[in-house]
């Protein structure tokens, strides 16, 4: 098989599992100054499937794209210790305030100007925003076919991969055509440890920046301007019971249960 | 979890003012930068370089190795056909450092090695004891690959060096059924093949660690009718070319995921390291140095996972209305078990400085060779103290299998014994005690801290007089031991007490001088200025008492 381009989509967030007292600023906003950062959890395993398919055909490379303040490099650092060839930060203050349409658009327009790329893979959601958007979004602007949620390649052929996706109850096997876009699921395999001899080559490394301007974006779509997305209110919800009731494991309590819950418009 | 990341004290020793020299050292002054890829340019960027390799192996330590202990505890390693296939998790943790490319840490980088100085070394072998002590002997049987590098010819490096970079292991040959602490007696005959033009290993060794591991560091007599340490050569087989089998593998109370195996050698095909005859003498001597050090990073790995077991479970476990920990005779445990470890620390990174600076002033190399064994000889009692402790403040949960605390306790107890028994050790400082080595150490330290204390600190100044004084009481036990009248014998009996004052007074005024930039080691210093007191007074009045 011919070799691959592939390109891995990734964001650097805050890091939810050290999250303090002052995460959070006065107006409902995230204190991101006061938060640890780490390589988005889905996206480190999409970097894993993309590597692993690097390997599996001899003369592929793997590039990591990431939109963000200048300090995301690290995260294409990251990727480097772990084994991508390259990569480079989307970072201009024209991007800043995008949406998931403008994110997607800006990311698109970054892999048009990269030439024909084979594969793109992306974690399926981030942990910061969880909206499972973006990489679908870039998939139909670059008209590409997509399968979100992999959680293996079962296959490498020629000019196509076999997947299996992570359903709600089990799993299917789906065959796509290359290019084509790919959104990885929690349940993938882990991403593999950064290798020191890599660490030690990249870890001071220079991360190329890239301007809005070097991707031959419309600026109107870019950033706060080309999101429709407004939010009103964020809100920090605490769910807390009041108090709790036993339910029998008979058919009346069970009957009797659904009946309260349809009552009360849960079910 | 990381176990680099959490632990500030050891970022603490990786950024000490004298690990500039050590990176300038290790490096020949920088030359092979623009060179290679990963050769640093100066000692910040060496420094960060060590960083972010702990970083990593923290990483691992954290969510790899130590995850796996217990089942690797329970299951073991196992033996068929006299071949051993290690634990499930043994297997998961080699393959994850190998796959990190974290093997070869000391290795210069012809050899695929990250050319670290032996603090990193030291570092890392703490870290991954911390999560599994049997995992670390394992890992620390790299230290092989040294002895290649420092005597084998240029052939043998060329050809076995960058193997330990894709993950060979190792194994270091030297103990049989009658030549345990007495390697002079060693057997296992070594006769050189005039038709092969090789040399062929004959005989049985036992206890080794890592017995069935890749490549195999063998000393054996190559010099037939002689019957001391002057006949022995070392020798380097590899298992591929056949010839040994595993007679058995050891039931053993702690370590258990590292398999120690009884090996039978026939006809073995091997080569010989360096010259014949120097086997013992030298090259035996050299690994042994770095296999002492080895097991003190070890038993503080041990230390620090004690620690820590024990604190969160005062933290956490009620008593009479709060947690144990908020009571008296707990906190004393919890803090000698701390300042254990500091002490233990201190020493062993001190040690390991020299050892990199040896290379380039004998006066280093002396003080490393003296400081060596007070490592292995402090760190690995500790380590069993913390460990008895860690169980003592877990009261009878920590009797339970259920708490890891037990396989501590196990585990613990092989370090004061391998690779030289404390006794051992002890004979190993005689010199350095008799000769007044250690003490012009000691002075240097004192002399150092004299120029460096600003006047207020009174807490320290008072901490450095209980110093001068434990000096002074050292100084009336030692000629106690070798006064007129008294003999042979009583320096003997007094030696262990004397190396153990020494161990004691070092650590003080190692904490002291690491007070000075973080003041949090002062409460671990003084505890030392005062254990040194009360403990060399005791061992004065027993010396004296025998001389009457």
């Amino acid at each position: 098989m011919k070799e691959l381009k592939i390109v891995v989509l990734a964001k650097q967030v805050p890091d939810t599992r050290n999250v303090g007292a002052d995460a959070m600023n006065a107006d409902g906003t995230v204190n991101r100054a006061a938060l640890p950062t780490v390589f988005n959890p889905e996206d480190l395993k999409a970097l894993e499937m993309a590597l692993a398919l690097k390997e599996s055909v001899p003369g592929s490379t793997v590039t990591v794209i990431t939109m963000g303040p200048p300090r995301a490099a690290e995260i294409i650092r990251d990727a480097r210790s772990r084994g991508a060839d390259d990569g480079f930060v989307l970072s201009d203050m024209r991007f800043a305030g995008a949406d998931t349409l403008a994110t997607s658009y800006a990311l698109a327009c970054a892999i048009s100007s990269l030439g024909h790329v084979d594969a793109i893979f992306c974690g399926r959601q981030a942990i910061d925003g969880d909206t499972a958007q973006v990489g679908p979004q870039v998939a139909e602007k670059l008209s590409l076919p997509q399968v979100a949620y992999a959680e293996s390649i079962h296959e490498v052929g020629d000019s196509s991969l076999t997947i299996v996706r992570r359903l709600e109850r089990g799993s299917e096997m789906v065959r796509m055509q290359l290019p084509a876009l790919i959104t990885v699921t929690s349940a993938a395999k882990d991403c593999r440890y950064p290798n020191a001899h890599r660490l030690l080559r990249f870890y001071d490394d220079e991360v190329p920046l890239r301007s809005a301007d070097t991707i031959g974006a419309d600026l109107e779509r870019l950033g706060l301007k080309g999101s429709p997305t407004k939010v009103k209110k964020i809100e920090n919800v605490v769910l807390a019971h009041k108090d709790a009731e036993q339910v029998a494991a008979t058919p009346e309590a069970l009957t009797g249960l659904a009946q309260t819950l349809i009552k009360e418009h849960i079910l | 979890m990381n176990f680099y990341t959490d632990n500030d004290k050891l970022s603490f020793y990786l950024h000490h003012p004298e690990m500039a020299q050590v990176a300038a050292v290790k490096e020949h002054d920088f030359a092979e930068h623009g060179n290679h890829p990963e050769a640093p340019a100066n000692s910040e960027a060496a420094v960060k370089q060590y960083d972010a390799v702990m970083t990593l192996l923290g990483d691992i330590a954290g969510d790899v190795i130590a995850p796996n202990a217990a089942d690797v505890d329970a299951q073991g390693p196992s033996l068929e056909n006299g071949r051993v296939t290690y634990a499930p998790g043994t297997r998961q943790n080699l393959d994850t450092l190998i796959q990190s490319g974290l093997y070869g840490m000391t290795l210069q980088r012809r050899y695929n090695g990250l050319n670290f100085p032996r603090v990193a070394a030291v570092m890392a072998a703490e870290i991954i004891a911390r999560a599994d002590v049997g995992f670390a002997t394992l890992w620390g049987l790299q230290d092989c690959a040294d002895t290649i590098q420092q005597f084998a010819s240029e052939e043998l490096k060329q050809k076995y060096l960058p193997r330990i970079y894709q993950g060979a292991t190792c194994s270091m040959d030297l103990t049989e059924p009658d030549a345990g602490s007495d390697l002079q007696s060693v057997r296992l005959k070594a006769t050189f093949d005039e038709a092969a033009n090789c040399w062929r290993l004959n005989g049985v060794k036992r206890f080794i660690t890592n017995g069935d591991a890749d490549l195999h560091l063998v000393l054996a007599r190559s010099e037939e009718g002689t019957n001391d340490g002057r006949g022995l050569s070392y020798f380097l087989f590899d298992r591929a070319d056949g010839g040994m089998t595993v007679r058995r593998i050891e039931n053993k109370m702690g370590i258990k995921g590292s398999p120690t195996a009884e090996l039978q050698f026939t006809n073995a095909p091997c080569h010989l390291i360096g010259e014949r005859r120097l086997g013992l003498i030298k090259y035996v001597m050299s690994l042994m140095n770095g296999a002492r050090l080895g097991v003190g990073a070890q038993s503080i790995g041990l230390c620090e996972a004690a620690c820590r077991e024990a604190e969160a479970y005062a933290a956490s476990r009620e008593q009479f209305g709060k947690p144990i920990e908020r009571f008296i005779p707990v906190q004393d445990m919890l803090t000698a078990m701390r300042a254990r470890t500091d002490g233990a620390r201190s020493l062993m990174y001190e040690t390991a400085r020299y050892v990199d600076l040896a290379e380039t002033s004998k006066a280093a190399s002396r003080t490393a060779d003296i400081l060596t064994p007070l490592v292995k000889l402090t760190a690995s009692e500790f380590a069993n103290r913390n460990a008895y402790d860690c169980i003592q403040v877990h009261g009878g949960s920590g009797f339970m299998k259920e708490y890891a605390c037990e396989r501590l306790y196990r585990d613990a107890r092989i370090l004061s014994i391998y690779e030289g028994t404390s006794q051992l050790q002890v004979v190993a400082a005689i010199k350095g005690i008799a000769n007044g080595a250690y003490l012009k150490l000691i002075e240097q330290y004192d002399s150092r801290l004299r120029e460096a204390l600003a006047t207020d600190n009174k807490q320290a100044h008072t901490i450095l007089s209980m110093l001068g004084e434990a000096v002074d009481a050292y100084r009336q036990l030692y000629d106690a031991a070798s006064s007129q009248g008294s003999t042979d014998d009583l320096f003997e009996h007094t030696a262990r007490s004397l190396a153990e004052s020494l161990a004691r007074i070092i650590m003080g005024y190692l904490l002291l001088l690491d007070s000075l930039r973080d003041e949090s080691f002062m409460a671990s210093s003084r505890y030392w200025a005062e254990q040194s007191l009360s403990y060399i007074a005791g061992a004065l009045t027993l010396t004296r008492s025998r001389l009457r």
